[in-house]
């Protein structure tokens, strides 16, 4: 059997920028050299609905989904949809939430999503160096400096708890 | 140029890029989810890539192009496969000179569509190859496997994925880029031209086709055994193969890569290689009824497994044969009209008037949700404009006259034109009201271009359909273009006016996507910046 699978799902609202944490996620693990899939539902999301989206990395990956109860990490980018999303994490699985990012930290408010993913890198055995190009390369660059940051604020407040 | 760097793509960005590299020589379509970033990834590559009106023509200009030696791709969602049935059945008797994929995007759970059929019947039904992939790198190999079928034995090929293929994002490692061969036209009218006496030995060719294709997919399909445990054998296909192999990681498994036609004799032997033999297949039982109607042995899922999508634990419990009730998964907030959306104005009106109205769909299908709860019906692309006048012949006069039917600008060109000349044809004798919300764009599926915008699908600009002018063709009597989101009052009173006499009536609530006008900002300064 193949080596222990790491599992994250992300939740928010349409135009929170769930997708783009889930893509970069991903795409780091990608960078990584492991196995990765990503799942998502569009659609509706445009309009306001409630998005999720699945990131499974590890040596070999099977369904692109993560089976409900069997999240190690639960990111949630919106305080309201922590509670019903709560029961895909497994028995001591880690939920981070917007709670953790202190008032007034970011210079941009929209940066949110790179900032819980720092405070998930703090979890994660995978080189910073990778998680900070794979978000300069999902982003404009006039945005890099304020998302670096954010990423940074996050994942000092991780490592802070 | 050989390209063998590995890349993370949705299943829609790997056919895309397949088709690119296997030689798509034009790709056609019409929007919709799952399906649309396939055409709009192609094009991004360089491919030739357009949406058509609705699905049939997209079918019909890419079976065009394939009955020249070219290879052509038609994308669609579920549903739209419905609207290009017609040409679909027939095709299959026609053949092609070239190659001709069909990708049918399917939606189990509905995601965004109005129902969940499972178009491996049409498979069954039409008499059409059809591929099913499991994941990134399969909807890739098999997009090249789909064109070599397909040239091979002259005849369209359907690429079935669903949304869990298209939406997930896994690895794929793309091959070198193939050469397609120069594109040419021979005549060949008894095989193209289908009157009864043609038709009637095109229909013996395509099961003679069929046959063959069977034998191959039984030699060289596209299928995967995977041996384990004899207890417990599985045969599944597309995105439930990965699910069934967590589920299940010690049992045996045949994966079904072609789903049609099926390679029965490899299934048999599989199924009696195994002491239990479990069907795991999303939405219909296609695969087990297609089993047992061959005499094999096999056990299918519970009833309750039809509905919605499979996954890791739901193929547990069908292996445990639990049918004790399921966990609802959350579905959260619901989606709405955005803030600021014209069509929020449009119904607050028609609910105030206490209209009956007949819908169609698009984003505004969502004003059927509070607060605005001003929809009655929601069927399919077009029937707004057919319904609305079914309900105007019936119902006692002042009745008929609260009967509105409202339709969004690209799914009136989709199939809305029909319905407008039906209402010029059978005027019900009250007249009638119908409304186009033109927010000059596809909305729905991401803002997509069509031909009331003016432009292609890469943003250049084309002949633009005016919707008015059609209304004027036809004879109505009233011609209305307004926008209500500068005097309510002032539309309110108009749809008052319209409602009371019995007479033809179009009103155009013209005012752009909030969304779609962001888009068009961004895509006009690149436009600029490229000149």
């Amino acid at each position: 059997m193949a080596s222990k699978v790491t599992n994250v799902v992300f939740a928010g609202l349409g135009g929170q920028g769930v997708l783009k944490a889930s893509d970069i996620m991903s795409e780091t693990a990608f960078k990584a050299g492991l196995d990765v899939k990503k799942s998502e539902v569009h659609g509706m999301s445009q309009r306001g609905g409630s998005v999720t989206s699945d990131v499974r990395f590890g040596q070999e990956v099977l369904s692109p989904m993560v089976p409900a109860g069997e999240a190690d990490y639960l990111v949630v980018l919106e305080a309201v949809e922590v509670d019903h999303n709560r029961g895909l994490l497994r028995e001591g699985g880690v939920l981070i939430e917007p709670s953790l990012i202190g008032e007034g930290v970011l210079r941009n408010p929209k940066s949110l999503n790179v900032a819980l993913l720092g405070a998930l890198s703090a979890h994660l055995d995978i080189d910073e160096e990778v998680w900070l190009s794979t978000v300069r390369d999902n982003l404009p660059v006039k945005l890099h400096d304020v998302n670096v940051q954010a990423f940074a604020a996050g994942r000092a407040a991780a490592k802070a708890v | 140029m050989v390209d063998t760097k590995r890349m993370l793509l949705s299943g829609n960005e790997a056919v895309a890029l397949a088709a690119r590299d296997v030689g798509i020589a034009l790709g056609t379509g019409y929007p919709g989810t799952p399906s649309t970033e396939i055409l709009e990834e192609f094009a991004k590559l360089g491919g030739q890539a357009q949406w058509a009106p609705n699905e049939k023509v997209a079918y019909e200009v890419a079976l065009g192009a394939a009955f020249a030696t070219a290879r052509a791709m038609v994308t669609m969602k579920h549903v739209g496969l419905n609207v290009a049935a017609d040409p679909l059945f027939t095709s299959t008797y026609t053949g092609v000179g070239g190659a001709f994929v069909v990708v049918s995007a399917d939606d189990p759970g509905m995601a965004s569509s109005q129902n969940e059929q499972d178009n491996r019947h049409y498979a069954r039904a039409a008499g059409i190859p059809t591929l099913e992939p499991s994941d990134s790198q399969e909807a890739y190999d098999m997009t090249f496997l789909a064109v070599e079928l397909s040239e091979r034995w002259r005849i369209p090929v359907m690429l079935r994925v669903t949304t869990r293929i298209c939406h997930s994002r896994t690895i794929v490692t793309p091959r070198s880029r193939a050469e397609p061969p120069p594109v040419a036209f021979q005549h060949d009218r008894p095989g193209r031209v289908m009157i009864p006496s043609n038709a009637r030995p095109a229909h013996r060719r395509l099961r003679a086709k069929l046959a063959e294709i069977k034998e191959w997919n039984e030699n060289e399909g596209p299928n995967r055994r995977v041996d384990g445990e004899k207890s417990l054998g599985i045969i599944t296909s597309g995105v439930s193969f990965v699910h069934a192999r967590e589920a299940a990681p010690e049992a045996s498994v045949l994966k079904i890569g072609m789903c049609y036609p099926l390679p029965m004799e490899t299934l048999r032997r599989f199924a009696q290689s195994v002491d239990r033999c479990v069907v795991i297949e999303e939405g219909d039982p296609y695969l087990v009824e297609s089993l047992r109607a061959e005499g094999i042995k096999v056990e299918g899922k519970a009833e309750c497994f039809r509905f919605n999508e499979l996954n890791v634990n739901r193929i547990r419990r069908i292996l445990a044969g639990e049918t004790t009730e399921e966990i609802k998964p959350f579905r959260g907030k619901p989606p709405q009209l955005c803030q600021g959306c014209p069509h929020r104005t449009v119904f607050e009106v028609l609910g105030k008037l206490d209209c009956i109205v007949t819908g169609d769909i698009g984003c505004y299908t969502l004003a059927v949700l509070p607060p605005f709860e001003a929809m009655d019906s929601c069927v399919c692309m077009g029937a707004s404009v057919g319904t609305g006048l079914g309900l105007r012949h019936v119902l006692p006069e002042d009745e008929a006259r609260r009967v509105v039917s409202v339709i969004g600008d690209s799914t009136l060109v989709h199939s809305g034109i029909t319905g407008m000349v039906e209402m010029m044809y059978n005027p019900p004798a009250t007249g009638h009201v119908l409304i186009i919300l033109d927010n000059g764009t596809t909305a729905m599926t991401g803002l997509q271009e069509h031909p009331g915008t003016g432009r292609r699908l890469n943003y250049e600009p084309t002949g633009k359909l005016a919707y008015e002018d059609l209304a004027r063709i036809l004879g109505f009597k009233h011609v209305d273009i307004c926008d209500p989101t500068k005097d309510i009052e002032g539309f309110e009173r108009l749809v008052r006016e319209r409602l009371a006499d019995d007479e033809l009536t179009l009103i155009v609530v013209r005012r752009p996507c909030l969304l779609g006008a962001r888009k068009a900002k961004k895509m006009q300064l690149a436009s600029e910046g490229s000149e």
